[in-house]
């Protein structure tokens, strides 16, 4: 048994494990900072390992490694380290000023690494379990802040009856494919033509399950409660890893194991990409809080990731790995300006309160210029390449009435993403914002030289995509 | 019948369990009054899971589904704990785990 495969696993758990002792062994002061920094270098240490980690399964197939799960876990954890870096800052005004919050962010990168490397059904759910549990209590981690309490309570009840939802399709999927094992699977579906009734509807659970957590329509109602009321950095964080790994598991579990039964749902995907598109366009328009508007546009977003599943095709996959990818940089982006949205020590969310940003701070306003331009898929910004993979994969899956509304939908969005741009550039100036610590500075610069420069990384990011997507269809 | 249900076969089963998933789902909908109930009905769901996975597990002759059951008991036990914490956060903040007054943010 080759153990080595789940290395990076296994030491960023020791060192989860470790910073927790740390903190609890500190006795003068605050160890949060020590244990943010200790964390991040746990999150560098990992993706190390990662990239060093040898292809192959192992535990008896419940643990895959391979190009797709190397992919999957790097975005995780940039996601995790850069939701900790924008903890940094404002932690003490947003009351998360505890160590246990980067070391529940840690965990829950854990889970979601996990649910990128899983083979077998049961790996799934635990994987899955981990990362929610740990978000579930991030969400409420300011105890004394009744938004965040509604918000952790919210995205409780309604995470864990999407949980048990996968859990019963789980159930029925073993029982009617006779294994939990994704290869076996597989071979148990390409061995008979008739596929029984109970495995269809254990399939479209597990789907209803997975695109919970992606907050894709029609499973999205918590998104915009939960976006609003969770502490900022928790929903930097919420909007990049989590969505990340369900999407890994999505793309796994579809392509391999129901690889062979795609014509039944890949028109349900289908379906849900369109709805998820139009509705995340057309509800963020009235908005007036830009943490709701980052909520819907995050629907839309999975939307248009979900075209190049629902293509079902390498290409697609191609895609859909090329979207997240600048989806995770552009959010982070956005979400470290929102951070950033403060005035006389309490922070603000409207998106009258960007007003005038373009002379007060032309910095942070050409960061979220950019950031919103990448977003609406303007050229030639990260957003655009994404955007162009998906929609190409469509059309060559001769997808042509979902590639027509994916345009439209994207044309509708562009209109909100533009808005805000109107109103830091041409609206009357409002007072100007606190002045922002240099973490913040430092991870907005970064996504938004990465977003306005994507064109520079496309070769490899592609290859590196295009390899991920192959290693799904071996 | 081979497997250990003996005479009785899966359906019986299955059918108990679809009737726990759907007391379940029904209770967290329908329900107006205390977010405890919730936190009861989402256990509902886990185990009739739970109750599918042993059923097939017996019927297959194959033991995984059974050592499922015992993480997804142990994950069950780790989100009620988190719940009632939650809920424990949420009450002394408003005085109050009624449904109806879970409501601050819309739209």
């Amino acid at each position: 048994m080759n153990w080595t495969l789940a290395l990076p696993e296994i030491v960023l758990a020791l060192c989860g494990l470790a910073i927790l002792v740390f903190g609890v062994v500190q006795k003068k002061g605050q160890p949060f900072l020590a244990c943010s920094m200790l964390t991040i270098g746990a999150f560098v240490l990992t993706a190390f390992l990662v990239v060093m980690s040898p292809d192959g399964t192992g535990y008896n197939h419940i643990f895959i490694n391979d190009s797709f799960a190397r992919f999957m876990k790097l975005l995780s954890l940039a996601g995790g380290a850069l939701a900790t870096m924008l903890t940094v800052g404002y932690a003490r005004d947003l009351k998360v000023e505890r160590f246990e919050f980067p070391v529940l962010l840690l965990f829950s990168t854990l889970g979601t690494m996990m649910m990128a490397s899983s083979g077998n059904l049961m790996t799934l759910f635990i994987g899955l379990e981990l990362s929610s549990l740990a978000i579930y209590i991030l969400c409420a981690f300011a105890r004394d802040d009744v938004r965040g309490a509604e918000a952790g309570l919210k995205y409780f009840v309604l995470g864990s009856l999407a949980s048990g939802l996968l859990l019963y399709g789980s159930a029925l999927v073993y029982g009617f494919a006779g294994t939990m094992e994704y290869g076996a699977i597989q071979t148990a579906l390409s061995a008979t033509s008739a596929v029984p009734m109970g495995l269809m509807i254990g399939i479209v659970f597990m789907l209803a399950g997975l695109t919970f957590k992606l907050s894709a329509v029609p499973f999205h109602m918590w998104t915009p409660d939960v976006y609003q009321g969770a502490p900022t950095p928790v929903t930097a964080f919420m909007a990049g890893a989590p969505k990340i790994a369900a999407f890994a598991l999505l793309l796994r579990v579809m392509a391999g194991p129901f690889g062979h039964v795609a014509p039944q749902w890949q028109i349900l995907v289908e379906a849900i990409a369109i709805v998820s598109m139009l509705f995340g366009s057309l509800a963020a328009i009235p908005q007036t809080d830009i943490k709701r508007l980052m909520a819907y546009s995050s629907i839309g977003h999975m939307g248009y990731a979900l075209m190049g599943l629902s293509a079902g095709t390498e290409e697609g996959m191609r895609g859909t790995l090329v979207y997240l990818t600048t989806y995770l940089l552009m959010n982070v982006g956005a979400f470290a300006v929102i951070i950033a949205m403060r005035r006389k020590g309490r922070a603000v969310t409207g998106i009258a309160d960007l007003a005038g940003l373009g002379r007060t701070d032309p910095g942070l306003a050409t960061a979220m210029a950019i950031f919103m331009f990448s977003m609406a898929g303007a050229p030639p910004l990260a957003g655009f390449f994404g955007k162009l993979m998906v929609f190409y994969a469509a059309i060559n899956a001769h997808l042509f009435g979902l590639a027509a509304v994916g345009v439209v939908s994207s044309v509708i969005g562009a209109y909100y993403y533009v808005r805000i741009i109107k109103v830091m550039f041409f609206d009357e100036a409002a007072a100007p914002l606190d002045r922002r610590p240099l973490s913040l500075s430092f991870v907005s610069v970064g996504m938004g030289v990465a977003t306005a420069g994507f064109l520079i990384v496309l070769g490899p990011v592609s290859t590196a995509a295009q390899a991920a997507a192959q290693a799904l269809f071996r | 019948m081979t497997g250990g249900l003996g005479s009785i076969g899966i359906g019986p089963y299955l059918t108990v369990s679809a009737i726990l998933l759907v007391l379940g789902v029904f209770g967290i909908f329908l329900n107006r009054k205390n977010v405890i109930i919730i936190l009861m009905s989402i256990e509902l769901i886990l185990l009739s899971a739970n109750l599918n996975f042993v059923a097939f597990s017996s019927a297959l002759g194959d033991l995984s589904g059974q050592v499922f059951t015992l993480f997804v008991l142990t994950i069950a036990a780790a989100e009620s704990a988190i719940g009632l914490a939650i809920v424990t956060v949420y009450f002394r903040n408003r005085g109050s785990i009624e449904v109806e007054d879970i409501t601050m943010m819309k739209g």
